[in-house]
């Protein structure tokens, strides 16, 4: 399978009763990439991805291409989409294979040729085991295994996944993203992901597009968006951050609550940097506070640090000393640190 | 980038293109029936009622006019709405008992109590007969202890006894199903707050069981109101609305009247329909 | 819970409802079997009377069966789709076709009667055919069919289920075949149980549409509620119950596990 690229032309979406889910939106997806959407509920996520499969139309004016096709006007059914539901939607009037086997029966598949790929898409998913077993009988995990089988079987052009993960347990939630990880990786299909969970798209996404109130805040790849959010709703939504608001600028150093901060550019008025990214040192740090509490959480400690002016800092820490509360420290910042609009 | 998107969670109208062409395919049978023969039919009744009859009077006019009609009327409503307490009352006691207890034969108990969901009103009067008619069952045990033969079975109490026997398995059914989603622990909350056992049943178990109630109440009410079957197997002297209908069509071909007679029920049905729904809150007497 | 005083006056309250219940049907059975009511069980049991009742009335039973069948079969064709459409629709127009279709049943079943005879009375091909009757059952008993199909495909998630096959390169007619129906499968035997339960006992609107040629079995069992002997009404009562009593403990059965969710 090779991917097919996806580009959505000024592409808007008003529901009966006039609400806006989608502002006007251009997007290309590259081929074969795997695209996550990521954002809050109601930010417009899943009215994007439905309107790639035909599920939804995009207001007047708004076009969908696959390829070189204008697929705007055609119906689902003829796009050659693949799609995973949220909730499954197996059909229980089928065993398994009959469900994998649905989209080639639709489609005039030989039986013989049709068992064979059904044979190899249960392979593929680890549910050989499984073929003539009721949906009923399955797990959470298996269902979603069972409805990824049945959507890739008919080799589609695109995949199209709403939140495959969301149901799940978190255990199970991690074991099927490496599933899924590896079958985008090996099939070179073009997928678009839909999760409002920031580590999925984080761990699955070649880019990742944040979506916020029907519009894009930001595309990027992973790492832009961890290191370099476009805005501080993309700042907040993803990871922790600390906030300093800047008090002043003097020589290359922004002044802010609790010490300094390394920063040139005088017109910033708020920096930004991730726990991970401060350090907390025995002497010389460039921030000063006392210390509000701490949390074990396992790989790192979890320190609150209160740095004057009703500010608060997260610092993970990699050592496990004991620190008491009204403790001061001093900290230096080994990371990014980066400037937002305020 | 200006027009802010309103922030309300998106409600997506599944395959929207599809829907008017699908929507109309599907629906259009049941549409047609219901309109041909039902609310064609039904117009044609309610223009009917206004038609003069032999004396040249509309029907409505003669029956609002008429003490005879009138009071039948009420009587109908009187009974109905009778009925419709006695059963709330005796199925509510019953069905909260049968959903609360587990004891064994219980679901025979609850399967012999509801068969008789579906009987229809004639074998129903057929039953009142062999309980309460002139060679029933209190007949002949009356005969038996005091010489006296009890016979009801043709009287108002009759058609009472019969609404009742078949209001109660509906309403048992509902009860119980209603019982067994009641949050237990608002009982126990009660309870532990120092309620009596008729506290916990006053405050907590009724209110909780009132929208079950009333539309199994409603449909009791509507069911009594039409329940001709039953009042004729009875016998045709009974002064209630549907058998006076059957009357004035039947042996006086006096079809006007017999159309605003029964448009006339029909309004007081459904105006008691729509005031148990607003009493129960929207979509609850879908039961 | 301990079994209080209270229990046992619940337990026999119930079981005086019950006896209410099921007291008069043993006695019409009993009366149905027994040579003289009047005189007793003592004067004999007999099938005589069950046999007289068929040989006079066989012919209202087999009407009633073909009639309650077919009217099955209609509310299938016709509300399946309805109930389908009305659960994808699901908006203030679908709500007020439900209210459409629960209105016959909430109107009193001769008022019905008497409008149908009053607008097609006069068609005597029509009048006088057991299609007549045909009409007003369907009337009367769709929106039971209606009903429990909607419940079963609002639970299945339908709208979600069709849009995979949809995805996956069904057509609509496709789908509503090969998914739609398949999964509403327990809405429509728990329907359809309850369509042929109640066809077969309709009166109220039956009583007004019958002529002599197209009597049913209530509309017989009237009649000889009216004119014939208490045994004879108990015999033909009696075959009535073996005939619906069957129905109704399937219909319970259904219900049963419908309610708890088994949709298979």
């Amino acid at each position: 399978m090779t991917g097919t690229a996806i580009r959505l032309r000024q592409c808007a979406k008003t529901f009966q009763g006039g609400q806006t889910a989608l502002s006007p939106i251009d997007l290309d997806v590259r081929p074969g990439e795997t695209l996550v959407f990521l954002g809050p509920s109601g930010c417009g996520k899943t009215t994007t991805l439905r309107l790639i499969a035909g599920l939804e139309t995009p207001d007047a004016g708004g076009r969908i291409l696959f390829g070189d096709d204008d697929v705007t006007d055609v119906p689902i059914e003829k796009r050659g989409v693949g799609m995973v539901f949220q909730s499954y939607a197996l059909f229980s009037n089928l065993d398994v294979a009959g469900n994998v086997a649905y989209g080639l029966k639709v489609r005039g598949m030989p039986k013989a040729e049709r068992a064979t790929r059904v044979a190899e898409m249960l392979e593929l998913m680890h549910l050989q085991d499984f073929a003539d077993r009721s949906i009923h009988a399955l797990s959470g995990g298996q269902r979603q295994r069972v409805a990824l089988a049945r959507a890739l079987a008919a080799r589609p052009r695109i995949l199209l996944l709403d939140e495959p993960l969301a149901a799940l347990d978190a255990q199970l939630r991690e074991q099927l993203r490496v599933d899924i990880d590896r079958l985008l990786r090996t099939l070179h299909i073009t997928a678009i992901y839909v999760t409002h969970d920031q580590a999925e798209a984080m761990a699955l996404g070649d880019r990742i597009v944040v979506m916020e109130n029907g519009r894009i805040a930001q595309i990027g790849t992973p790492q832009d968006i961890y290191q370099r959010p476009a805005n501080a709703f993309v700042a907040g939504f993803i990871g922790n951050l600390n906030r300093f608001d800047v008090l002043a600028h003097e020589q290359g150093r922004a002044r802010v609550a609790g010490g300094w901060l390394p920063w040139n550019d005088t017109s910033a008025t708020v920096l930004c940097c991730r726990p991970e990214h401060l350090e907390i040192v025995h002497a010389n740090g460039a921030l000063q506070g006392q210390v509000l509490g701490q949390f074990f959480q396992g790989a790192h400690t979890r320190v609150l640090v209160d740095i004057g002016n009703g500010r608060q800092l997260l610092v993970d820490s990699r050592d496990d000393r004991l620190r008491q509360r009204g403790d001061l420290i001093e900290m230096n910042v080994t990371g990014p640190l980066f400037a937002l609009a305020a | 980038m200006s027009d802010l998107a309103m922030t309300l969670p998106v409600r997506p109208t599944p395959l929207r293109r599809r829907v008017p062409l699908a929507i109309v395919v599907t629906l259009a049978p049941a549409l047609i029936v219901l309109t041909a023969f039902w609310l064609l039919p039904l117009a044609q009744l309610i223009t009917l009622g206004a038609d003069a009859d032999r004396s040249g009077t509309p029907g409505y006019l003669v029956v609002v006019s008429s003490p005879a009609y009138m009071q039948g009327l009420l009587q109908t409503v009187a009974l109905a709405a009778g009925t419709t307490l006695a059963t709330l009352v005796i199925a509510g006691i019953a069905g909260c008992f049968l959903a609360r207890h587990a004891f064994a034969g219980r679901s025979l108990l609850v399967a012999l109590m509801t068969f008789p969901l579906a009987f229809p009103g004639v074998v129903v009067g057929f039953l009142i007969i062999l309980l309460g008619g002139r060679q029933g069952l209190f007949a002949s045990i009356s005969t038996a202890l005091t010489g006296d033969r009890w016979i009801f079975a043709y009287s108002l109490f009759g058609l009472f006894l019969g609404y009742l026997y078949f209001s109660i398995p509906r309403v048992i059914l509902t009860v119980m199903a209603a019982c067994e989603t009641l949050d237990r622990s608002l009982e126990e909350a009660a309870r532990s707050l120092g309620a009596s056992h008729w506290g916990v049943v006053r405050d907590v178990i009724v209110p909780g069981l009132m929208p079950a109630l009333i539309s199994s109440g409603a449909i009791c009410f509507a069911t009594a109101m039409g329940a001709f079957g039953t009042a004729f197997t009875l016998g045709t002297r009974l002064s209630v609305t549907p058998i006076a209908i059957y009357d004035t069509f039947t042996n006086f071909a006096n079809f006007a009247v017999a159309a605003a007679l029964s448009v006339l029920l029909g309004v007081v049905t459904w105006l008691v329909l729509m005031l148990a729904r607003y009493l129960a809150g929207p979509r609850s007497l879908s039961t | 819970m301990k079994r209080t005083g209270l229990f046992t006056l619940q337990l026999a309250f119930t079981l005086l409802v019950c006896a209410f219940m099921l007291v008069p049907i043993v006695l019409s059975v009993m009366a149905g079997l027994t040579r003289n009511y009047f005189q007793g069980i003592e004067s004999g049991l007999t099938f005589d009377w069950v046999i007289q009742v068929w040989t006079a009335y066989a012919p209202t039973v087999w009407l009633s069966l073909q009639l309650a069948l077919a009217c099955a079969l209609c509310c299938v064709v016709i509300g399946v789709p309805a109930a389908y459409a009305l659960v994808r629709l699901d908006n203030r127009l679908s709500r007020a076709v439900e209210e459409l279709l629960v209105l016959p049943v909430a109107m009193p079943g001769f008022a019905t009667a008497l409008a149908l005879l009053l607008t097609y009375g006069h068609y005597s091909g029509f009048r006088s055919s057991a299609g007549f009757i045909l009409v007003g059952h369907v009337l009367f008993t769709l929106p039971f069919l209606v009903r429990p199909v909607m419940a079963v495909m609002q639970r299945s998630h339908l709208p979600v289920l069709e849009e995979a096959a949809a995805s996956l390169g069904a057509g609509p007619a496709r789908r509503f075949f090969g998914i739609v129906v398949p999964n509403a499968r327990a809405g429509i035997l728990a329907g359809t149980l309850m369509v042929i339960t109640l066809s077969l006992g309709e009166f109220n609107l039956t009583w007004m549409l019958h002529t002599p040629l197209t009597k049913t079995l209530p509309v017989g069992l009237a009649d000889s509620y009216a004119s014939a002997r208490l045994e004879v009404g108990s015999a033909y009562t009696l075959i009535f119950l073996m005939l619906i009593v069957p129905l109704l403990v399937a219909l319970q059965v259904v219900s049963n596990r419908l309610s708890r969710g088994a949709l298979r």
